[in-house]
C-alpha cells in the first residue's frame, strides 16, 4: 500500500523533528528551532495525507465497505500520533515555546513508530458491530482528548524537572543553563491546566459517544466492563485535577504529578486494558 | 457568627459542602473502581476459588468484590458524591444568582482603584455628552448598559456572559440527572434476551439476571434471518432479521433490524445480537438409479431413513457447510434390502457428478438445503435512557460553558472635578484573566477614540 510508505516517511520526519528539538535544547539556536518546527509541520501534513490515502485505499480494497481510518488498533495509534502533533502545533502557535517540542515529539514519534513496528496495518473488513458512525465520533473525541492529556503530561514533566532545580537555585538573576532555557514554570503550569481543560470535555464526549454506540449495538450504555471502567477512572482523575485547581490549592508540583498520573492512567485505559487485563482473564472473547 | 460556626450541624454541613470532600471522593472512586477491573465480576464461585483460593473467595464475598459496582460501599460512595454535589450547589447558588438579581450597577471605590484592567482619562468635555457616546460603545461591545447617577457622578455598567457562572451548576445538575436516569432504568427496566427461530414468534423473553420469563404484552415474529458474508470470506458483513410486531393478531410494525439498528416498540428495544442454526435442515436430494438412469427427488432430514426403490433406503448422517475448501457436503449411507448398513460416503453440493464414480446402486446429488436459523436478540427496556442522554448533553454543554466562557463586567465612572471631566473605566472577567487582559487592551483603543472625539485626551 502506498500509504504504508508515506507512514514510514512520517516516522522519519517525526524522528528528525525530535532530534532537531533536542539539538535546539543543546544549542539554543533559533534557526534549529525553526527547522524543527518546519519538520514537525511537514511530518504532520504528510501524516494527514497518508491518513487520507489510507481512507481512499480502503475503498479500493473493500469497495463500498471502505471506511475512515479509525477502526482498529493500528489506525487509532496512528490517529493518536496525529492528534498529539495537531495539539502541539496549536499550542506552539499560541504560546511560541519551542522547547516544548522536545518533550512532546517523543510521544508522537513513539506512537507512530510503534504502530509501524508492532501493529497489524492490514485493512480488514469490519465486523457488523463496528459499522457505526458512533465509532468514528467516539474515536475522534477520545483521541483528541488523549492527545491533550499527552501534552499536559509533557509540560508537567518539564515543570517537574525545572521546579526542583529552581527551588534550590540560590544565585540572583535568571537561572542559567538548560533549565533556565525552559519556559517559566508559571507558563508550564498554565499550559498544563489549559490542556486538561480542553482534554476533559473531549474525554467526556468520548465516553458519551462510546456509551451511545454501545446502546445502539447491544442495548446497554454502561456495563462496567474494564475498558469503560478505566475511562471513568481517567475521567475522575482529571475531574479531581480540575476541582483541585478551583480551590487554588493544587497548582504547581501537585498538579503536575496529578497530570502525569492521569496520563499514565489514560495510556493504561487505552493499551493496558487490552494487553494486561485481558491476560488475566478472557474479557472480550 | 463564630458561635454558630462551631455548632455540630454547621460542621456537618460544611463537611458535606467542602470541595476537599469532592476531590477525596473522586480519587476514591477512581482507585476503588480498579478492583472490579482486576477481579472478574459476577463469575461462578468455582472460578474465584480456582484462581484465588477458598479463603480469599470468602473475603471477596464479604467485601462484595465479586459484584463491586453494586456493592453497598460503592453505591454509598456514589450517594455521598451526590449529597456533596447537592449541598455545595445549595450553598453556592445564591451567590451566583446575586449576579443576576442585583448586579453591581455602581462601581465601588475599591473596584475603581484596584482592578487589574483599568483606564483613566481627563477631558474638558461635558460628562453627559461623553457618557452618551460611552454608552453607545458599551452597548455595542457588552450589550445592555445601565446608567446610574449618584451624588452627581455618572456610573455606567454593562456585562456579558453571565450564563457562564451557571456552567458548573449545569454540569453538576447533569451528573444528578444521569444518575437518576440510571436508577430509573434499573428499577423499571430490564435486560433480557430471546432466540426466535425463523418463521416462528414469541410472546416472552428471558431476563438476563434471573433467566425468568418476562411477558412482552405483544408478539414478535421473525419472518426471515439472513447473514451476508464478505466476498470470498467467512467473515459476516452483516446479519439481519425481519421482525414483525403483532398485537391481537394485527401486524403493528415491520422492521428489518441489524447490528447497530434495533427495533423499539412500546419502550422495549430488540437488538440483533447473535444467530445460530435451529437444527434439522431439509436437504433436497436427487437420486439416480444407475442401472436404469431413473432419477428421483427427495426432501430428507438428517437421521431420517428415506425409502428407495427395491427395498433400499438411505439416510443422512452428517452435514457441514464447508468441507475443507469444497463447500457444503453431506455424509450418507445406503441400506441394502436385507437391512445391512452400507459404508458411509460423502457428497459435495458443488460436484454433483462425483458420486457417479462411486459406482453404487444409486448415485446421489445434493441440490440444495434449507437450514432454519434462529436470530438471537438482546431485549432491553430502559425508561431512563433518554434521561441519561439529556443529562449527557447538559454535561457537555455545561462544562463547555463553565470552562470556555467567562462573565465579563465593565464599569465606568464620570465625575466633574475642577471644571474637567474625569473618566475611570474598569473591567474584569471571572475566568481566564490573561485572555481578558489582552481583550481589554484592544478595547482601550476604541475607548481612546471615543474619548478623543472632540479634544485629545490625556491619559491619567
Ligand atoms: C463528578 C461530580 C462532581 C462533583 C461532586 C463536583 C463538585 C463540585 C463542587 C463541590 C464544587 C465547588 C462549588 C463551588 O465552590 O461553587 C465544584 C465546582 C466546580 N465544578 Fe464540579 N463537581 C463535579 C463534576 C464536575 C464536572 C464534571 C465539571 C466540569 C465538567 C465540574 C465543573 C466545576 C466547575 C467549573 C466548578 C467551579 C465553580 C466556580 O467556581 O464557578 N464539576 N464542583
Amino acid at each position: 500500500m502506498e500509504s504504508g510508505l508515506l507512514f514510514n516517511l512520517v516516522t522519519v520526519a517525526y524522528f528528525a523533528a525530535m532530534l532537531l528539538f533536542f539539538i535546539y535544547l543543546a544549542t539554543r539556536n533559533n534557526t534549529v528551532s525553526l527547522l524543527a518546527t518546519l519538520t514537525a509541520v511537514s511530518g504532520f501534513l504528510l501524516q494527514t495525507a497518508a491518513l487520507g490515502l489510507r481512507w481512499y485505499e480502503s475503498y479500493q480494497l473493500l469497495g463500498s465497505d471502505g471506511r475512515a481510518p479509525l477502526t482498529n488498533l493500528y489506525e487509532s495509534v496512528v490517529f493518536f500520533s496525529w492528534s498529539i502533533v495537531l495539539i502541539y502545533l496549536l499550542v506552539d502557535l499560541k504560546y511560541k515555546q519551542r522547547t516544548i517540542g522536545a518533550f512532546i515529539m517523543p510521544f508522537a514519534l513513539f506512537s507512530q513508530a510503534g504502530a509501524q513496528m508492532w501493529l497489524n496495518a492490514g485493512i480488514d473488513p469490519l465486523v457488523p458491530a463496528l459499522q457505526s458512525n458512533w465509532l468514528t465520533y467516539h474515536v475522534i473525541t477520545c483521541f483528541l482528548g488523549y492527545a491533550a492529556f499527552a501534552l499536559a503530561c509533557g509540560v508537567s514533566i518539564m515543570y517537574l524537572i525545572k521546579i526542583g532545580k529552581e527551588e534550590k537555585y540560590q544565585g540572583d538573576g535568571p537561572m542559567g543553563g538548560l533549565l533556565g532555557f525552559l519556559p517559566p514554570t508559571r507558563v508550564l503550569d498554565d499550559i498544563n491546566y489549559r490542556a486538561i481543560m480542553i482534554g476533559f470535555p473531549l474525554l467526556t464526549l468520548g465516553i458519551i459517544t462510546g456509551a451511545a454506540w454501545a446502546n445502539y449495538a447491544w442495548g446497554t450504555y454502561w456495563s462496567w466492563d474494564p475498558k469503560e471502567t478505566w475511562s471513568l477512572i481517567v475521567w475522575f482523575l482529571y475531574a479531581a485535577f480540575l476541582h483541585a485547581r478551583f480551590t487554588r490549592g493544587w497548582v504547581g508540583r501537585r498538579a503536575a504529578w496529578l497530570s502525569v498520573i492521569g496520563f499514565a492512567a489514560t495510556i493504561f485505559c487505552y493499551l493496558g486494558v487490552n494487553l494486561v487485563l485481558s491476560g488475566l482473564h478472557s474479557y472480550g472473547s | 457568627m463564630t458561635e454558630k460556626k462551631n455548632s455540630l450541624s454547621d460542621r456537618v454541613w460544611d463537611f458535606f459542602c467542602s470541595l476537599k470532600l469532592t476531590i477525596t471522593i473522586m480519587l476514591l472512586l477512581a482507585v476503588t473502581s480498579i478492583i472490579g477491573t482486576v477481579i472478574q465480576q459476577n463469575a461462578p464461585a468455582a472460578d474465584y476459588i480456582k484462581e484465588y483460593g477458598q479463603a480469599n473467595y470468602k473475603l471477596f464475598v464479604k467485601l462484595q468484590f465479586v459484584d463491586m459496582y453494586h456493592s453497598w460501599w460503592f453505591i454509598g460512595l456514589l450517594g455521598l458524591f451526590s449529597i456533596n454535589l447537592i449541598c455545595c450547589s445549595i450553598k453556592n447558588f445564591p451567590r451566583a444568582w446575586k449576579f443576576v438579581k442585583s448586579p453591581m450597577l455602581v462601581a465601588s471605590p475599591g473596584i475603581l482603584k484596584n482592578s487589574a484592567n483599568r483606564a483613566e482619562y481627563t477631558t474638558k468635555e461635558d460628562k453627559q455628552q461623553l457618557a452618551g457616546r460611552l454608552t453607545d460603545l458599551l452597548k455595542k461591545e457588552f450589550g445592555k448598559t445601565t446608567v446610574t447617577e449618584v451624588d452627581g457622578k455618572l456610573y455606567l455598567f454593562a456585562q456579558k456572559g453571565i450564563y457562564s457562572r451557571f456552567g458548573a451548576y449545569m454540569t453538576h445538575l447533569s451528573i444528578l440527572i444521569i444518575m437518576a436516569g440510571a436508577i430509573i432504568g434499573n428499577l423499571w427496566g430490564y435486560k433480557a434476551y430471546v432466540n426466535i427461530v425463523e418463521g416462528t414468534s414469541i410472546k416472552q423473553v428471558l431476563s438476563s439476571s434471573g433467566q425468568t420469563p418476562i411477558n412482552l404484552g405483544f408478539t414478535v415474529r421473525c419472518d426471515n434471518f439472513s447473514v451476508i458474508y464478505y466476498p470470498n470470506s467467512r467473515r459476516p458483513k452483516d446479519y439481519y432479521s425481519d421482525l414483525v410486531v403483532l398485537e391481537n393478531g394485527r401486524e403493528m410494525v415491520h422492521k428489518r433490524i441489524e447490528v447497530n439498528d434495533p427495533l423499539t416498540y412500546k419502550g422495549i428495544t430488540f437488538y440483533q445480537a447473535s444467530y445460530g442454526s435451529a437444527g434439522n435442515a431439509i436437504f433436497k436430494i436427487k437420486v439416480t438409479e444407475n442401472a436404469t438412469g431413473k432419477t428421483m427427488n427427495f426432501n430428507a432430514r438428517r437421521g431420517e431413513h428415506v425409502k428407495l426403490p427395491n427395498g433400499y433406503s438411505f439416510s443422512i448422517n452428517g452435514f457441514t457447510e464447508n468441507d475443507r475448501q469444497f463447500g457444503p457436503a453431506m455424509q450418507l449411507h445406503v441400506n441394502s434390502p436385507d437391512g445391512k448398513h452400507g459404508r458411509p460416503f460423502i457428497v459435495w453440493q458443488k460436484y454433483p457428478q462425483f458420486d457417479v464414480k462411486r459406482a453404487g446402486t444409486f448415485s446421489f446429488a445434493l441440490i440444495n438445503y434449507e437450514e432454519p436459523q434462529f436470530t438471537g436478540l438482546q431485549v432491553a427496556k430502559d425508561p431512563g435512557v433518554n434521561i441519561v442522554w439529556f443529562g449527557s448533553f447538559l454535561m457537555v454543554f455545561g462544562s463547555l460553558t463553565a470552562f470556555f466562557f467567562s462573565h465579563k463586567r465593565i464599569w465606568a465612572c464620570l465625575e466633574t472635578a475642577g471644571g474637567k471631566t474625569k473618566l475611570q473605566v474598569v473591567a474584569n472577567a471571572h475566568r481566564n484573566q490573561p485572555g481578558f487582559a489582552l481583550a481589554f487592551d484592544e478595547f482601550k483603543q476604541k475607548l481612546d477614540a471615543v474619548v478623543e472625539n472632540k479634544s485629545p485626551a490625556k491619559k491619567g
